[in-house]
């Protein structure tokens, strides 16, 4: 078990989300003086209490609007385990940023109000969360205090998100619901004595114990490489390196590795971190490894484990979720980075969209919005070594660039990883 | 601090090494290095003498060891300069053979180009000759030690912040970021700011020091220094001023948790002497580095955004 949890959280506009982190850090002790300090000052609030939305709303346009406009990160720690928490705002026009915690998240938790229940929001977010394939979720159904504690509002509200999940593809035991209250610290850190009908973990308990879903070190061997070292000093005239972070599985000494997308075999004759001279790396580790055969590899290749290699492509399937202002347009010149490679590219066609509410796929929509996620065919001017995304993420992800302005325009996956059972709306 | 002691001790004494988090950031923060070594001309490493900035460059050293460190160092001198932290400045650059530049806020003053600050304070004085090196050097890529917990603006930072040709960060134009992609394309006259110790916390740089025995300035650990009292810091005297009137000089043991401009970094009481003891002072804390040690930042509520948006590190 590692001891780092990545988390990212995100709710409808007035969840209170940005009060249920603030609460979490201090009722974990992780809010320092003059930090909280600062929010007594600011605080407006009528009933004295300091307003913990205070602590995290970081920008002055968002302590005004009292919204949370970007993503931010928050890091505590417990006696158990440390946190990077990604907070992603919940505003429909911010769902890009909500990708973006999503991406690096081994699990979400996801709020809804008490008082509304299951909103379109919620089903966009648990959406993106299956999509990137975040392996757990929480909800939390917060504001609990202001249904009187009732436990009838809370069961109809968590069957309602179980049904969805279940949808998209989430077993039972990866999804937990907590009824909160952020406010009032209703079972975020502390249980409640308020709801003696929940027998189940605070969110932080949760938090301390769940299985942490680490890099994935089974998977097939790849690494794409980010540059060549080659000091030619009189001390090392003729070290050649190549230096990388191992996005998938792992690689030991003596490996016979293929090198795409020119697909030449060598062998792995040592792998360097600093100094010490390792046996093995694993998925995580930034290394420098030194093959058998000098192949005249540049930044951009993708050494991997020889068996396992994937064909490298130049046409393939993606689903992309749109993230800017400008709308997709079809046959306009784009830049796809996947790994450490930047290619030219062109987006032929937008096959289908999803329904965020229904999880149905609307066929032939021209065009993806901000926002929108749907499915693509993407041709490319080089052939990339590509994983589909449910197989190995690390390789089956690429970002897709404009090439004038140099906006990130979509987070891309290579196939299509939503599974999805379309439910009634 | 955030941790509690015990889970701490619990961290460093159960993993294994290759499991711990200093690994994951460390491995975190040399893939950033090497990505701005893949991706842009003309990086350039902001160093204060200061730990994080000392940070980048023992990472940077790591990073592309047995070459030496691809990348030139950029000091923003305000002029109100502990005389230890250029000392050590200078034995850096000579251990790793690296090119520095310097910026001159003193130079600006003198040819009339900035004026002083009436609270002597210039640490807001240093972002017009930031600015201008970075252009003048046509540098594309700025590598800055700012982490996301230090201050509410900064936990919004993209770990490749985009700046304008005038150097200014737009909070509303900041890319997502996902999964590991870096996307570090920008127009001629923009550059990249790179914060490769974004999810580092206080907590986690000191352990890091202490794990690679990395040499700091002395003045981080507990010394005897004649200070006085202001705004509920302690500042000491310099070229940059003294106490003012009814401010009462006393002799006290210090030590500073950031390295800055003189005039406005404030020493904390410590008898500290020793990494073991700075840890365990920086784990009891209950006040934020930049709380306890910045009047710059005690402006106003959001100074941080404020000095980001004109183009500040």
């Amino acid at each position: 078990m590692t001891d780092l949890l990545r988390l990212a959280t995100a709710g409808s506009v007035d969840d209170g989300k940005s009060t249920l982190v603030g609460r979490l850090l201090y009722d974990t002790k992780s809010v320092l003086a003059d930090q909280l300090e600062a929010v007594e000052r600011a605080s407006k609030s009528a009933d004295g209490e300091p307003d913990l939305s205070l602590l995290v709303d970081g920008l002055r346009s968002e302590r005004e609007q009292g919204i949370t406009i970007d993503v931010a990160y928050r890091y505590f720690a417990t006696p158990r385990r440390s946190f990077v928490l990604a907070d992603t705002p919940g505003h429909v026009q911010y769902t890009r940023n909500t990708v973006t915690g999503a991406s690096t998240a081994q699990l979400a938790v996801l709020l809804v109000d008490a008082r509304h229940g299951v909103v379109e929001q919620t089903r966009r977010h648990a959406a993106v969360m299956a999509l990137l394939r975040v392996p757990r979720l929480v909800l939390a159904v917060n504001k609990i205090d202001l249904v009187d504690y009732d436990e009838a509002t809370y069961l109809t509200i968590a069957k309602e998100f179980r049904d969805h999940t279940a949808a998209l593809g989430y077993g039972e035991d990866t999804v937990v619901t907590i009824p909160v209250s952020a406010k009032k610290g209703d079972n975020v850190v502390l249980a409640s004595d308020r709801t003696p009908w929940y027998d189940g973990p605070t969110l932080l308990d949760h938090l301390e114990s769940v299985p942490v879903d680490g890099p994935d070190d089974t998977a097939p061997f790849r690494f794409p490489v980010q540059t060549v070292i080659r000091p030619r000093s009189a001390e090392y005239p003729d070290y050649r390196g190549y230096a990388g972070l191992v996005a998938a599985g792992s690689v030991s000494v003596g490996d016979e590795v293929v090198v795409l997308p020119d697909g030449q075999r060598t062998t792995v004759e040592g792998i360097d971190r600093y100094t010490s001279a390792l046996d093995s790396a694993s998925a995580g580790d930034s290394v420098v490894l030194r093959l058998a055969h000098d192949l005249g590899i540049a930044r951009g290749a993708v050494i991997t484990a020889a068996g396992s290699a994937p064909d490298p492509v130049t046409e393939f399937t993606a689903t992309l979720a749109w993230l800017h202002d400008k709308p997709l347009t079809p046959g306009r010149r784009l830049l796809v980075k996947h790994g450490t490679h930047t290619v030219q590219a062109m987006i032929t066609a937008v096959e289908d969209r999803l329904d965020i509410q229904t999880l149905a796929l609307d066929a032939d929509p021209g065009t993806l919005e901000i926002n929108d996620i749907g499915h693509v065919a993407i041709t490319v001017a080089e052939p990339l070594p590509l994983d589909d995304y449910d197989t190995v993420a690390a390789t089956g992800s690429f970002l897709v660039i404009d090439p004038q302005a140099g906006d990130t325009l979509a987070a891309g996956l290579v196939g299509r990883p939503l599974v999805t059972t379309p439910v009634d709306a | 601090m955030t941790a509690t002691e015990s889970g701490v001790e619990l961290r460093s004494a159960a993993s294994p090494a290759g499991t711990d988090q200093l690994d994951v950031l460390e491995s975190e923060a040399i893939h950033v290095m090497r990505e701005v070594a893949g991706e842009f001309d003309r990086p350039v490493i902001l160093f204060s003498g200061g730990k994080d900035s000392m940070l980048l460059v023992h990472l940077a050293h790591k990073a592309f060891w047995p070459a030496p460190i691809p990348f030139p160092v950029l000091h923003v001198d305000t002029g109100h300069n502990f005389d230890e932290v250029i000392e050590f400045r200078d034995a850096v650059v000579e251990r790793y053979g690296l090119t520095l530049e310097v910026a001159s806020v003193q130079d600006y003053i003198d040819d009339g180009r900035l004026s002083e600050r009436a609270d002597g304070t210039r640490n807001p004085l240093q972002t017009t000759p930031l600015l201008d090196a970075i252009a003048d050097h046509r540098h594309d890529a700025v590598f800055g030690g700012g982490r996301r917990d230090e201050e509410r603006a900064r936990a919004k930072e993209r770990i490749f912040s985009l700046r304008t040709a005038f150097g200014a960060w737009e909070p509303s134009r900041q890319r997502p970021e996902l999964w590991n992609l870096y996307n570090g394309r920008h127009k001629p006259g923009e550059h990249v700011r790179v914060f490769p110790l974004s999810n580092w916390t206080e907590l986690d740089v000191w352990r890091y020091i202490q794990r690679e025995e990395i040499d700091l300035p002395t003045i981080y650990y507990a010394h005897t220094r004649d200070v006085f009292a202001r705004d509920g810091m302690w500042l000491t005297s310099g070229p940059w001023g003294g106490p003012r009137d009814g401010e009462e000089v006393i002799t006290k043991s210090v030590r500073y948790r950031t390295v800055g401009d003189g005039s406005c970094t404030g020493a904390v009481e410590s008898t500290a002497t020793t990494l073991d003891e700075v840890l365990a002072e920086v784990r009891e804390s209950r006040l934020t580095e930049r709380g306890a040690t910045r009047a710059d930042d005690r402006l106003s509520e959001a100074a941080m955004e404020d000095r980001k948006k004109e183009g500040y590190f």
